[in-house]
């Protein structure tokens, strides 16, 4: 066991927890945030991706306690005051999720691009995305809302 | 108030996803929960000589350890094969037992046949290494092409086989043969696919101590028929004691239609030690067990004439059915692969021939598409062929075998009420400028690339019901649809339906139908499904059948509501009913000013004494309350139909495929929303471009899935694809008072022989088996290479 104490969507929490414990089991089974999604045993869906101090990561191959100390935020902390983030708008406006599984990682892994890439073309989008799979969309709406959202951000 | 039938809405469903307030089964979790995690067979095909319980029973945190021997004793029914299918010869259709966990014998690796119930997951997954299972091994039946020549693997099922089928005139096919100028042959594999919905399969039960009540949430398409299943044939409890509540669904693809052993494994035992459970499947463990998809081979054989006129048609195939049968395991390849193996043509003579074996794999059962995407690459891929050795344009020999008037009978089973094909094909054609496409190849060309136009036209049988015909065909349940509509007091509506979304858009489209109908605005519509606990029964989504049949069942609900409201406006409005007219919410006696809302008509009617002024708004006779249902069955298939397009280019030094362009022009008659219809025709043709180019699902010899994870199943990833172009035609269903047709499977019908055929039209004619990886085109291009320096 370690106590480990992070800031996650703003809130600092301090936890004693095993040793082996991932952060998207943190996240899902100790904090009750599961809007971060298991989607495989080998860290190639994607759907876990949260960030840490601002940068995309997968959560299920990330242990707690290498983030001991960090900000975490996760798909629930996007949302200000009851208004979507843009990113959250533009995948509404432009229809880019059916299921909603993949949906909370690709969104946190499509923020983090634009932080890199302002303006990113369709083959940037596209590109930067091949880390989260979604089985729904064939990801047409999804580089549109990325897009989309580009130019609101 | 303008219609909402055709614009694009924005979803409702969309802000709980997006703000990771959905609710999915693996996120519930339910107080004094214990973790269940199954033993499963390592080995495809072994008879279990010994189960050894009593060290994991020692281990931390162990509740309960359950076996066959648990199941057999307390006489848990198993899972089962949903349609009856005859052989030729009029002999029924032979299923193994299918035990929910496996007692004397395993036939798939991955084959439950332990459960380890525990306090932590941890706990139960450690214990689940300690409990010593002793097999003979037996040698294991993989190979499709001889498993009719290989030992039975289910004792009294002769050469594995389920059934021989025959659809059509064998004899008429032999006078249609012996007219032809020349007869194309084509032998091919309907590679094996796994349907890989993002969530993983789950269930959590919480079993009722004082009620005596199961509630079992699951990852299901279609909770009620779990519910149905688990009772009648699990014998788990009665089905007024079972609830089954399938919340938001990560997708399903068809692998989520069936009722799964772990979730009447679990239903049972909770009982059985009086605590909830939860179990998640894990990535591999959903690719060993989730039921795959296709995994067919073929020999087919198409009578031409010189000028191109098609004049029969032969279909001889075997489907892999793995080890067991499951819900649509048995009809997926028959009834919805057999009649449209003939296509969208006019075909005088056919038949089809499909005999149903038993491997020691996962069983196979209906993806996306189910039958109709088999048969539709089975039909494009020999007429393109076809129209090579003819020396015909695949657009031209497709035309010349267009029926032109509707309905049409098509030759095996369909009466195909509406549809236009040449239309279709057109539109098709100018979108993907087909024309360009000899510029557009030479461009390649000077850059070393080798350039390739394929071309599909393909027409599936959807919207899945009628019943009286279903159940001539063999189903064992009566696939209609209900809806019921509540009009509460104060003006919201409710409406329930059977079907169930799990990236449908439901909740969106079905709230426009109904604020269409009823004249109140969407938002204050709520759509309730997924829960056997509210509304009535249903029979699920698949087969593109939800807006075809379950959609209509809500159009009739709310024309009940407003026939009845009609009544009581009368009676408050003190006119005859037939002087009153409903308009955009609103009830209004002709010729007059005098009016009621939808909205006061059903307060109304929930007050039905006489108070002051008001007397009972209600006519004699009428109940009071707001609540309509409706059962709609068809009274036939639906026919969505569509020409697509698609240019790849390829790079003969590595062998990489490029889809360059790809046009999609669909024909499912009334579209509700547009926003919707395309999301669905996208992620179909993404997954039926993942069987063209990408996806396949590979046992070794041992009966091992080698493609188990998401390292070696390739996915299509986002830098795989390019961006699609949508187009329409529109002829209306004559069957449905929508006009709709379905859309959830188009694209993955016609995806694959699309780009099939223009990687073999790349690759000059040269035949190249399903997926075209790059490796395999790599070695067509090399062997393309080496034959045109021979000839010159």
């Amino acid at each position: 066991m370690k106590k480990i104490s992070l800031e996650v969507n703003g809130k600092k929490i301090v936890k004693d927890i095993p040793d082996h414990t991932v952060l998207s089991v943190l996240l899902r089974d100790v904090l009750n945030l599961t809007g971060t999604h298991i989607g495989c045993d080998t860290s190639q869906c994607g759907a876990c991706v949260v960030h840490v101090d601002g940068k995309s990561i997968k959560s299920c191959s990330t242990l707690a306690v290498d983030v001991d100390g960090s900000k975490v935020t996760t798909i629930e902390g996007l949302a200000k005051n009851g208004k979507m983030h843009p990113m959250q708008e533009a995948f509404k406006k432009m229809h880019g999720l059916q299921c909603g599984f993949c949906t909370p990682g690709m969104v946190m892994s499509a923020i983090d691009l634009l932080q890199n890439n302002k303006k990113p073309s369709d083959t940037e989008i596209r590109d930067w995305l091949e880390g989260n799979i979604c089985r729904c969309t064939g990801y047409q709406n999804i580089v549109a809302a990325v897009k989309e959202a580009a130019s609101k951000m | 108030m303008a219609s909402l039938v055709g614009s694009r809405v924005e979803r409702k469903e969309d802000k709980r996803f997006l703000t990771g307030k959905g609710r999915y089964t693996a996120d519930i979790n339910i107080a004094n929960q214990t973790y269940a995690a199954f033993v499963r067979s390592p080995h495809a095909r072994a008879k279990i000589k010994k189960i050894d319980t009593s060290k994991a029973l020692k281990a931390s945190g162990v509740v309960d350890i359950l076996t066959g021997e648990h199941i057999a004793k307390d006489k848990i029914g198993g899972l089962i094969a949903g349609w009856a299918i005859r052989s030729e010869d009029g002999s029924e259709m032979k299923c193994p037992a299918n035990p929910p966990l496996a007692k004397d014998n395993v036939n798939f690796v991955g084959d439950p046949i332990a459960v380890v119930f525990a306090e932590t997951l941890d706990e139960a997954k450690a214990a689940a290494t300690l409990v010593n299972v002793e097999y003979k091994v037996l040698k294991a039946v993989t190979s499709l092409s001889d498993t009719m020549k290989s030992e039975a693997i289910h004792e009294g099922i002769d050469k594995n086989l389920c059934y021989d089928w025959l659809l059509g005139d064998r004899q008429k096919v032999k006078e249609a043969f012996d007219k032809a100028d020349k007869i194309i042959k084509l032998d091919i594999t309907n590679n094996r696919l796994i349907p890989n919905a993002m969530e993983p399969r789950a269930c959590v039960i919480d079993y009722n101590t004082a009620s005596e009540e199961i509630t079992c949430y699951t990852t299901s398409q279609n909770p009620h028929l779990s519910r149905l299943i688990m009772s009648a044939f699990g014998g788990v409890t009665p089905e007024n004691k079972l609830r089954v509540v399938a919340p938001d669904v990560g997708g399903g693809f068809g692998s989520k239609i069936n009722l799964y052993n772990e979730e009447i494994v679990c239903s049972w035992a909770s009982k059985k030690i009086e605590r909830p459970i939860k179990w998640v499947a894990e990535r591999t463990e959903s690719f060993l067990t989730d039921t795959h998809g296709r995994d067919h081979i073929t020999h087919a054989e198409l009578a031409v004439t010189n000028d191109g006129k098609f004049l029969g048609f032969k279909n001889e195939t075997i489907a892999n059915l793995g080890a067991y049968a499951r819900v649509f395991g048995t009809v997926t390849p028959t009834y919805l692969f057999g009649p449209c193996a003939t296509g969208v043509y006019i075909m005088p003579a056919a038949y089809s021939n499909v005999k149903a074996v038993y491997t020691n794999t996962a069983p196979v059962d209906a993806y996306r598409g189910a039958g109709r995407p088999e048969a539709t690459y089975t039909i494009e891929r020999i007429v393109d062929k076809a129209a090579i050795e003819l020396g015909i344009d695949p657009i031209e020999i497709r035309m010349k075998n267009f029926p032109t008037e509707f309905p049409f009978k098509q030759t095996l089973v369909h009466q195909v009420d509406s549809g236009d094909y040449v239309a279709g094909l057109n539109k098709a054609k100018e979108m993907a400028d087909y024309d360009g496409f000899a510029d557009r190849k030479k461009e390649s060309e000077s850059k070393g690339k080798l350039r390739g136009i394929g071309v599909t036209t393909y027409f599936e049988a959807c919207g899945i019901a009628p019943s009286p015909v279903v159940m001539m065909l063999g189903c064992g349940v009566g696939l209609w649809e209900s809806a019921e509509v509540r009009f509460n007091p104060t003006g919201q509506v409710t409406v329930y339906t059977g079907s169930h979304s799990h990236g449908q858009s439901h909740q969106t489209t079905f709230a426009q139908i109904a604020a269409d109908e009823l004249g109140v605005p969407i938002e204050n519509i709520d759509i309730v499904h997924g829960d056997t606990d509210k509304g009535t029964f249903g029979m699920g989504t698949y087969g593109s059948r939800s807006l075809a049949v379950g959609g209509v069942a809500i159009v009739n609900a709310c024309k009940k509501i407003v026939a009845k409201g009609k009544k009581i406006a009368a009676k408050m409005l003190e006119a005859s009913v037939d002087d009153v007219e409903f308009k955009e919410g609103e009830f209004v006696v002709a010729k007059s000013n005098k009016k009621k809302t939808i909205g006061e008509v059903a307060f109304a009617s929930y007050l039905p004494g006489v108070r002051d002024e008001v007397k009972s708004p209600l006519p004699e006779g009428e109940e009071p309350g707001l609540i309509e249902s409706s059962f709609f069955d068809p009274a036939n298939f639906s026919f969505p139909a569509g020409s697509h397009i698609c240019e790849v280019e390829i790079d003969p030094d590595t062998g990489e495929v490029k889809l360059d362009k790809y046009t999609a022009v669909d024909d499912f008659g009334t579209i509700v929303n547009p926003l919707i219809v395309e999301g669905q025709v996208h992620g179909g043709l993404a997954q039926g471009i993942g069987q063209a180019l990408y996806e396949n699902a590979q046992y070794d010899e041992s009966g091992q899935l080698i493609t188990a994870s998401y390292m070696d199943y390739t996915m299509p990833r986002a830098d795989n694809l390019p961006n699609f172009d949508i187009g329409y035609t529109c002829t209306k269903a004559t069957t449905n008072p929508l006009g709709v047709k379905g859309c959830g499977e188009a694209g993955t019908i016609a995806a694959t022989p699309t780009v099939m055929n223009a990687v073999i039209n790349a690759l000059g004619g040269q035949e190249i088996s399903l997926p075209a990886t790059a490796e395999k085109v790599w070695k067509a291009c090399k062997e393309m290479k080496k034959s045109n320096s021979e000839a010159a």
